[in-house]
């Protein structure tokens, strides 16, 4: 049985023994259909060009976990920004871990899926906000015909929440083979600030495939900063669909951070719904091996006098290969846009590949838009200066790469994630250089 | 502590450096002047190892030791020193990072210790100093929109921070006013002793002023066709060097 009609005999029995309302039924059983319509997305598709998931399809993934399992903090403490007071959420194998969580209803909600998929009180929420923003593309259709459990974060007017939210997925690999689908739901409402760290980390080398879907709403003045860590083991494969409708005035940034995973697939949606909005999408991807990273972005103007900042840095190794693909629409009603893209990449092996379109639907004509690609070696002059005062090449290198994503770290507002970034980039660079950025 | 031996050197099979001799010993300056694409910054480039140049024939070696084989790193370890003529802009590095970087590789190499925070921060303090550079500067970009003046005091700052027993100044002079011409070269001065070296790469006799040299070369075509003392500076810049590409041309 291939993996298409597993999941769709799997939502039989899932549907079956699920005690959701009529509302979250309905909505699962469309979404069912338009994956079984469409399937899963081929290199047919524009889109889907030059990422094939093929390969990662054909692993005899198990849909549900058989067990529960448990971790050791000590054992994975690693994984967690630990040096700073957070919220924490935090699955095992997809199924919600309370001893390594940190939730709370005090003023904020920062707490389970499934408790607002089901409680009474969250109803509301969930009618108005509930997979309102993702699209009907296959794999979000996918994990909303099978979304169940994840992150769910509302936070009311007026709340700067200080703490920073972690939101955690652990594969133990007591399956052989695991497909998760999170599914999360994030509210800030007026004038509130938030700060999340997502990451998915796998603890043994069995095949995992994510397809997760993150649903973002930012109303007025609000402020939301995203962090994706993704540092997963090379067995590990990614497809984040992540869907941000702003508000006017409210200012999101999401900032992807790829290293690690054999397949990552980034889709991130910005819609402005408003005016004088800021987007900032920014990412640094170091990888090598056969890893494959695919960044899918869109800005979505809407309305007038908004802005968008995408700054996307790769660097490629070994058998590596990059995609980049950066749409932005402009509407006829957007006046004033500013939208800016910047996509730079290094190759740092023959044999590393990268991809790198930009796709620009402008249809206003006072806008300020602008794109720039490029794709370049290690600066050879630059090389000889560092070493000529004894830096020795490994570490001018790795000092060249922190320098090409400095100024994408340099808008990381959490001190602990820089120092994390910088260290888990020193390690898959294998130099330990004394300096912070 | 310097002796380089007949070096031939060449890019691309282009020969440019076509039999360079040249002793540097502790305690030496020496000057080394010539027509522009003589060869002067592909001699200091080898010298320092970069790896673009092919040594075809000769040897370099240092304090008795040959270096040809050896990375830029291993030579700068060494204590080997270049000022670039052309300084390297490297955004996203910031001047402080840079250099804290270049003293601990240093020391690492030589098995020591990283240098304590504390007396990093009064060297780059003192050094700055010496050299009249703002504490602003030093949290900037390394080289990136600094102006040309700017550039080469940076060098010599970063020289003094890291204190080599053979610094090659190649065309240091070049983009600085006369103010800062005398604070870099007062700087060269107060680093300067016995144990050390310095090779000076100018095309005028001006910063031959402030660094007296001991040893005047000049380097054409890819050798030194002359050499004298100070003087020879002098005789250069009042005639020029067309009588000295007339003699050798001849
Ligand atoms: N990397 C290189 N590739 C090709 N030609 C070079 C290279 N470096 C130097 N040259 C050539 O070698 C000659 C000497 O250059 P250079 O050493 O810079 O002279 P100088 O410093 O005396 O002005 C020039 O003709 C220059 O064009
Ligand atoms: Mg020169």
């Amino acid at each position: 049985m291939d993996l298409k009609e597993k999941l769709l005999s799997s939502f039989l029995v899932f549907e079956d023994k699920s005690d959701a309302d009529n509302y979250l039924h309905e909505v699962r059983n469309d979404a069912i259909k338009t994956f079984e319509e469409k399937g899963f997305p081929t290199k047919k598709e524009e889109a889907w060009k030059y990422t094939s998931l093929n390969k990662v399809l054909k692993e005899d993934y198990s849909v549900f976990p058989k067990q529960e399992n448990a971790l050791d903090y000590s054992d994975i403490k690693k994984y967690f920004i630990h040096d700073i007071d957070t919220y924490k959420i935090v699955f095992i194998d997809g199924k919600y871990s309370s001893h390594l969580s940190q939730t709370t209803h005090e003023g904020i909600d920062v707490c389970l899926m499934s408790s607002a998929l089901t409680k009474p009180k969250y109803r509301l929420i969930i009618e108005n906000y509930f997979n309102k923003a993702a699209t009907k593309d296959s794999l979000p259709s996918l994990n909303t015909a099978f979304s169940n459990e994840g992150a769910y974060i509302h936070i009311p007017k007026n709340k700067v929440v200080e703490k920073p939210i972690q939101i955690i997925h652990f594969s133990t690999g007591n399956e052989s083979a695991i497909l998760l689908q999170p599914r999360n739901l994030i509210v800030v409402e007026e004038n509130s600030h938030v700060q999340i760290i997502e990451r998915h980390q796998s603890l043994t080398d069995n095949p995992v495939l994510t397809n997760s879907v993150t649903e973002i709403f930012t109303k007025k003045r609000a402020i939301v900063d995203y962090y994706k860590v993704q540092n997963d083991n090379l067995n590990a494969s990614l497809v984040d669909n992540t869907f941000i409708k702003q508000k006017q005035e409210s200012i999101a940034s999401v900032h992807t951070f790829t290293f690690g995973g054999k397949l990552t697939r980034n889709n991130l949606n910005f819609y402005q719904e408003g005016e004088r909005i800021d987007s900032i999408l920014k990412g640094v991807t170091i990888i090598g091996n056969k890893q494959h990273v695919d960044h899918n972005t869109l800005v979505h103007h809407i309305e007038p006098n908004c802005e968008s900042h995408q700054d996307y840095k790769g660097i490629f190794g070994e058998n590596a290969t990059g995609v980049f693909n950066g749409k932005i629409i402009v509407e006829k009603e957007a006046q004033k846009t500013n939208a800016f893209q910047a996509n730079n990449n290094i190759l740092i092996s023959d044999k590393a590949t990268i991809n790198t379109k930009p796709q620009l639907e402008i249809f206003a004509d006072d806008v300020k838009c602008s794109h720039g690609c490029t794709i370049g070696q290690l600066d050879e002059s630059a090389m000889f200066y560092m070493r000529s005062r004894g830096i020795p090449e490994k570490e001018a290198k790795a000092l060249l790469m922190y320098a090409f994503s400095n100024n994408v770290l340099s808008s990381v507002k959490i001190p602990e994630i820089k120092q994390r970034i910088t260290k888990i980039i020193a390690n898959k660079l294998g130099v330990n250089i004394g300096f912070d950025l | 502590m310097l002796k380089i031996d007949n070096l031939h050197a060449s890019v691309e099979d282009k020969s440019i450096l076509r039999g360079i001799n040249l002793e540097v010993k502790a305690g030496e300056v020496h000057a080394i002047m010539g027509p522009n694409g003589s060869g002067k910054s592909t001699l200091a480039s080898v010298i320092s190892g970069k790896e673009e140049y092919e040594v075809t024939k000769g040897n370099i070696s240092f304090n008795g030791e040959n270096i040809d084989e050896l990375a830029a790193e291993e030579r700068a370890h060494k204590g080997v020193f270049l000022s670039f003529q052309y300084p390297v802009e490297i955004p996203g590095v910031s001047v402080t990072n840079f250099i804290k970087t270049a003293i601990n590789e240093t020391r690492k190499a030589k098995g020591l210790e990283d240098m304590p925070a504390k007396d990093m921060l009064k060297l780059i303090r003192d050094k700055a100093d010496l050299l009249e550079i703002d504490r602003k500067f030093l949290s900037r970009s390394l080289n990136e929109g600094f102006s040309g003046g700017e550039k080469k005091r940076n060098e010599i700052f970063q020289m003094a921070m890291l204190d080599p027993k053979l610094a090659i100044l190649d065309e240091t002079d070049s983009g600085l006013d006369i103010d800062a011409l005398r604070i870099v070269a007062n700087g060269v001065n107060k680093l300067k002793n016995e144990d050390n070296a310095v090779v000076v790469i100018t095309h005028y006799q001006r910063l031959l002023d402030y660094i007296v040299p001991d040893f005047v070369h000049v380097l054409y075509n890819g050798r030194i066709v002359k050499s004298g003392g100070k003087e020879l500076a002098h005789e250069l810049e009042e005639k020029g060097y067309d009588w000295i590409k007339e003699e050798v041309d001849a």
